[in-house]
């Protein structure tokens, strides 16, 4: 064998075993039955459910956004273009928090905008909402927008030619085209916000049952349950998991056009 | 944009240098977030070695020992769990070195007209305090649990954030994100005029006493004796005092 492929191999093995060995000893380290018992917990279940409901509706706001603004960003050239896209995609390499300070100088009770709305949103769900939507919007945008890039112009072409509005063109052939590319980037995106912390303590709090979402549960019980927060962080695990094998498949089975890749 | 790589990397090679390595001068001190300012202080002052502090909740730090965290010094905000490492054979015996007492805070700017406790069981009021698992919020449930069980009660249905931390609290308290909090009178302290503190009845008012302890198997052994003597007596009590805390409570 040359040595190019065995450094390529050597490569992938080290990498994969520092990414896999802490979620591997995540699930080593709990029993099936302490699982089950720390999600009995009071507060474990709550979490959960807040998680789920909270990125579930960033998603969604996201995607009815992102999803138009992501469309411009690929179709059009303008003045200005690459400064739009940087400051979309800022806060991606914004530390959490960074992104919670910034949140309650802009939406805070004390904030640029904060006499009409801050007390609307600070430690409250709709806070949970505002800090997820912000830290992972842009990964769906930046991903939605490359798979509109890749499309096959000749097939937008055609549609115009044929006589169909942009507003028809985008959502009857663009968006599922890209299906695979958008789904993607939801999947990045939602993973992030599951995932989000900094940003939610420091703007919505942590309370059980209104802003306490499954990563401030764990960071909570750190101190004192350290088998309920492995459990914990092994169902946010398993959810993030499911979530991504999912749109793989949705998207491999090219259910939704899949003709972006 | 390969060019920009040599630039990169020496901005990286700068930033390495400043931070310095964590040579044998170096002590590591896991602290409570409330002993922040006094420590650093007493940090700038050490000679014996160079002191580096991680500060997070007591129970936080307590746990990271308990994984096989290794600082040299560890410093709570309550002797439980000094003494719970103790028993369990991670650090040396603690010692208590300091004293606090937990306050109502209000940011100084505030027109939510809370004076006294008993302004916080009005309907819209809203509070920040500690988790149950920092010493924090276990004082301000013992505080809590003085008053009749109605009044507590209704003082915990106007709580709308639990905190990881005393940095947490104070941080909603400056940022008028909430209208009350409890915490310790060195905090107040510390915001430089942000927060009022609102004394508590004598009555109500917990027994908060800090304590200390050298990590067994500590790096630096000889520099965290002297950093924890210097806490009892010398530059460190000097800066506890400074900072707004009070002698160690009688046992």
């Amino acid at each position: 064998m040359r040595p190019f492929p065995l450094v390529l191999a050597g490569s992938l093995a080290v990498s994969l075993l520092f990414l896999t060995v802490p979620v591997a000893a995540i699930f080593l380290d709990t029993s099936p039955a302490e699982l089950v018992r720390s999600l009995g917990e009071e507060g474990a279940l709550d979490a959960l459910r807040l998680s789920l409901i909270c990125s579930t509706i960033a998603l969604g706001l996201i995607v009815l956004f992102g999803t138009p603004a992501a469309w411009l960003l690929a179709t059009r050239r303008f003045r200005g273009r690459a400064l739009v896209i940087t400051l979309v995609e800022l806060p991606l390499v914004l530390p959490p928090a960074v992104a919670g300070i910034g949140l309650l100088a802009a939406l805070g009770p004390h904030g640029v905008f904060g006499g009409a709305i801050g007390n609307r949103l600070v430690l409250t769900t709709a806070g949970v909402v505002c800090a997820l939507t912000f830290v992972s919007a842009p990964f769906y945008i930046r991903q939605a927008q490359a798979a509109f890039e890749s499309l096959d112009r000749t097939w937008l072409d055609a549609s115009r030619t044929l006589g169909a509005t942009e507003a028809r063109t985008f959502a009857r052939i663009a968006i599922p085209a890209a299906g695979s590319g958008l789904l993607a980037g939801l999947a990045l995106a939602w993973g992030r916000a599951l995932g989000e912390f900094g940003a939610t303590l420091m703007f919505a709090g942590s309370f059980r049952g209104i802003t306490q979402t499954v990563p401030l549960a764990i960071y909570e019980r750190f101190g004192t349950d350290f088998t309920g927060a492995l459990a914990l962080s092994a169902v946010l695990v398993g959810v993030s998991a499911a979530l991504l094998l999912s749109v793989k498949l949705l998207s491999g089975a090219g259910w939704l056009g899949g003709a972006a890749r | 944009m390969w060019r920009a790589i040599p630039v990169l990397a020496a901005v990286w090679a700068l930033a390495l240098a400043g931070c310095g390595g964590s040579g044998d001068d170096t002590l590591t001190v896991s602290a409570a977030t409330s002993l922040k300012t006094a420590l650093t202080q007493y940090g700038g002052r050490f000679e014996d070695a160079k002191a580096r502090f991680s500060f997070a909740g007591s129970d936080e730090l307590a746990a990271q020992i308990r994984k096989g965290a290794k600082p040299d010094v560890f410093a709570s905000a309550n002797t439980k769990l000094p003494d719970e490492l103790y028993d369990e054979g991670l650090v040396e015996r603690p010692v208590t070195f300091a004293g606090n007492r937990l306050v109502l805070a209000v940011p100084a700017s505030s027109d939510a007209g809370i004076a006294s406790l008993r302004d916080l069981k009005k309907p819209g009021t809203t509070l920040a305090i500690g988790s149950e698992t920092v010493p924090v919020g276990s004082y301000t449930r013992t505080v809590l649990s003085r008053l009749p069980e109605s009044e507590s009660s209704a003082i915990l249905e106007n709580v709308r954030t639990q905190e990881p931390d005393v940095a947490g609290i104070v941080g909603k308290l400056t940022q008028g994100a909430v209208d009350a909090g409890f915490v310790y009178v060195s905090d107040v302290r510390a915001t430089g005029g942000k927060l009022k503190a609102i004394e508590l009845p004598e009555a109500l008012q917990p027994t908060v006493a800090y304590g200390v302890a050298v990590v067994k198997g500590a790096k630096n052994g000889d520099a965290a004796e002297a950093f924890v003597d210097g806490l009892l007596d010398g530059d460190g009590k000097q800066a506890l005092d400074e900072a707004g805390f009070e002698p160690p409570p009688a046992q």
